[in-house]
């Protein structure tokens, strides 16, 4: 579904990726972890055509298509979401207006069924359910004034509303007691499937004991320094971040010898 | 040395069309209202038009105006330039029935429609009331601010050509649910030259009564060439409360010069909203007088330009008793090259204890040309107030676009919503639907539309 080849990328000429390649197929969990500024939130943007990030090498192709050619409503629509780490507010607007222009706009473009409010309406508080959302959300304007945990909940009603075929959650699990971070994870989990995949962003292991991944990656400067299944989560909760300076002054020092 | 002032021909032009139109109308008028207009031609005579050497229109370059070779509109000419099924373009269904339609300034009573209003409001041609049973109301404050105004060039050239208007009067303690529809039609059509047009709007708001007005002004044909120079003033007596929207969708081509004088007593509400979305050059000068004690008012506004257009707005909010409010925000939306400006100005006189004045301006700039000069200013002679103001000009954020486009939407419809989004505190504040919905489509390009259908 995804394959992401030797990825480097900057912001303001500062080079926060330099070179990873992953491979995400359908159906599969990827938790991206590492400590902070190693690029995990960066590799979602760019992933999501952020405009600020320039890729100066490499290739992201989504199913088949070379995604960096697309700007980030084209790959919205194509089937590429991102849960917002800041969700935005957008004053004036309501949740359902803003969700069935968004919904429309994609139906437009795959030649689905647009629906009108009232069909829209039923559609909504249908999804809502997945994450425990009741229809007062539903009129109020986007994000403006809800908590911190709302706005994550509400990240994921989009996801579940616009069922992206692959869906990146940046630090969704960030600033969450442990009742949102119960339902949030319990919304994607419903949302998981055969023929969807997900890139998990997280800098903590807590998430995964809720969206149990397939694979884990470990970011640190820009490159994967490691993978492996679930448990090299837990070997993180264990260690901490500090062994991955420690390997990587290793390395430095094999090289100066 | 004192500086002699030199009678420019653009003045001696509309002095020259004074005395034809006072020659034609002589005794036509009350003798009180023909000395008022006489003085008023005099001290126009003396004052000029300010050129932009002067402070207040440092930014905004009346000359066009000045140089317009407008023709002051006549009865004669005003007759028959609207016929009623294009008039149904105009009417707000929420004023259906109680609405004043002028054309170029002068009434006209087949546009009109006042029925069923509760007794003890008064809905009439100013030129009527100027003789009638009103007139020793009307002569009490006719031009009563021009003393304290220090009136400029446009209020004395609206007096000197007084002829027609409105007079709305709310007896004490009446209270009238629909809204009052001033709609002030303008157009150049038919006529030799382009038309100036001087319409003059008195309200009396008397002790406890509580009414909307909404004042129009718009152009029959999008384009046309014209000057339109309302004067609004406004009287609202103790614990009474007046809504005030001024609507200003006037031609492309147009030029707006308006006042509005709001005098407010004691424990008293004044509301008011400005919508600005046309004209080439629209100015509207705000004196605002909070006179007695525990008096509030609000005074927002909205203007959207785009290439062409110029938007000024000062305003000057004047606390002279302890214990009032006043609250005032103004938010452009300049696009194209186009250009905005804002002088706020909150004077605290002596003994305004207690006061609580809150300004603001704020700018969004869509593109590179648009261009806004503000200035908020607080003149403070007062220990114990509350005051604070603040301008910001920014363009659209960019994470915000990239969050909305990140769901699939179209770039444009993006900044679409977010510019909604930056309006929406002042749409929200307007009652009326008519006014509201003409705002979603220029702020929306029809946006609301597609979120409805």
């Amino acid at each position: 579904m995804l394959e992401i080849k030797n990825l480097h990328a900057s912001i303001d000429g500062n080079e926060i990726l330099r070179g990873i390649s992953l491979t995400v197929n359908a159906g599969e969990v990827h938790a991206i972890m590492g400590p902070n500024g190693s690029g995990k939130s960066t590799l979602s943007k760019v992933l999501a055509g952020h405009p600020a990030y320039e890729v100066t090498e490499g290739e992201i192709l989504f199913e088949g298509k070379d995604l960096l050619e697309l700007d980030p409503d084209e790959r919205a629509r194509e089937g590429i979401f991102l849960a917002f780490q800041y969700p935005v507010e957008v004053p004036g607007v309501s949740n359902a207006q803003f969700l069935r222009l968004a919904y429309n706009e994609k139906m437009k473009h795959t030649g689905g069924e647009e629906l009108d409010p009232l069909e829209f309406k039923d559609y909504l508080s249908e999804r809502a359910k997945i994450v425990e959302m009741d229809a007062s959300f539903m009129s109020r304007s986007v994000n403006e004034g809800f908590s911190g945990g709302e706005k994550k909940r509400n990240e994921i009603l989009q996801m579940a509303v616009l069922q992206p075929k692959l869906a990146m959650l940046d630090e969704t699990d960030s600033g969450l007691d442990i009742d949102a971070l119960r339902i949030v994870s319990g919304g994607v989990n419903k949302l998981r499937s055969e023929d969807k995949g997900i890139i998990l962003v997280t800098h903590y292991q807590r998430i995964l004991n809720y969206i149990i991944p397939d694979f884990v990656h470990v970011l640190y400067k820009g490159r994967i320094a490691r993978s492996g299944g679930k448990e090299l989560a837990l070997e993180l909760e264990e260690k901490g971040y500090d062994w991955l300076k420690d390997a990587a002054r290793e390395t430095a020092l094999a090289g100066a010898r | 040395m004192q500086a002699t002032k030199e009678v420019t021909k653009e003045a001696s032009d509309y002095v020259a069309a004074f005395h034809e139109q006072a020659e034609s109308q002589r005794g036509k008028m009350p003798a009180w209202v023909e000395d008022l207009r006489g003085r008023a031609i005099e001290h126009f005579e003396m004052v000029g038009f300010p050129t932009t050497d002067v402070e207040d229109y440092k930014y905004t370059n009346v000359a066009p105006i000045a140089r317009g070779n407008f023709q002051p509109a006549s009865e004669a000419q005003a007759k028959n330039l609207i016929d009623g099924q294009t008039l149904e373009r105009f009417v707000y269904p929420e004023a259906k029935r109680s609405r004043l339609a002028f054309v170029n300034g002068i009434f006209s009573s087949e546009l009109s429609a006042i029925e069923n209003l509760p007794d003890r409001v008064v809905v009439t041609e100013l030129r009527e009331a100027l003789g009638g049973e009103y007139a020793d109301l009307v002569r009490g404050y006719l031009a009563r601010g021009a003393e304290t105004s220090g009136d400029d060039a446009f209020t004395s050239l609206n007096t000197a050509f007084l002829s027609s208007g409105a007079f709305l009067l709310f007896r004490r303690n009446v209270s009238v649910e629909q809204p009052i529809h001033l709609l002030f039609l303008s157009t150049s059509s038919g006529a030799e030259k382009p038309i100036a047009a001087f319409p003059r709007v008195l309200v009396l708001a008397e002790t406890g009564s509580e009414a909307t007005v909404i004042e129009e002004h718009t152009a029959i044909n999008d384009g046309d060439v014209y000057f339109s120079s309302p004067v609004v003033e406004i009287y609202v007596d103790d614990e009474a409360r007046l809504t005030h929207y001024k609507v200003q969708r006037e031609s492309s081509g147009a030029f707006h010069v308006a006042q509005t004088r709001a005098e407010v007593g004691r424990g008293s509400r004044y509301d008011s909203t400005t919508v600005t979305l046309g004209a080439a050059l629209a100015r509207h000068n705000i004196n605002m007088q909070l006179r007695a004690e525990g008096s509030e008012s609000w005074i927002d506004g909205l203007y959207i330009v785009d290439t062409g257009q110029h938007a000024d707005t000062h305003s000057l909010i004047n606390h002279r008793a302890a214990h009032c409010v006043s609250h005032q925000a103004y938010k452009g939306i300049l696009d194209g090259k186009s250009r905005g400006v804002f002088n706020g100005r909150i004077f605290v006189h002596p003994g305004a204890q207690q006061t609580d004045a809150y300004q603001s301006n704020k700018n969004l700039i869509l593109s590179n040309e648009a261009r806004v000069d503000t200035k908020p200013q607080l003149e403070i002679f007062a220990d114990d107030v509350k005051c604070s103001h603040g301008a910001t000009v920014g363009q659209l954020n960019e994470e915000e676009l990239f969050y909305l486009t990140s769901r699939g939407l179209q770039p444009e419809l993006a900044r679409n919503l977010l510019t909604y989004g930056f309006a929406e505190a002042i749409v929200q504040k307007i009652k009326v639907e008519s006014i509201k919905r003409q705002l979603d489509e220029a702020i929306l390009n029809r946006l609301h539309a597609r979120l409805e259908a």
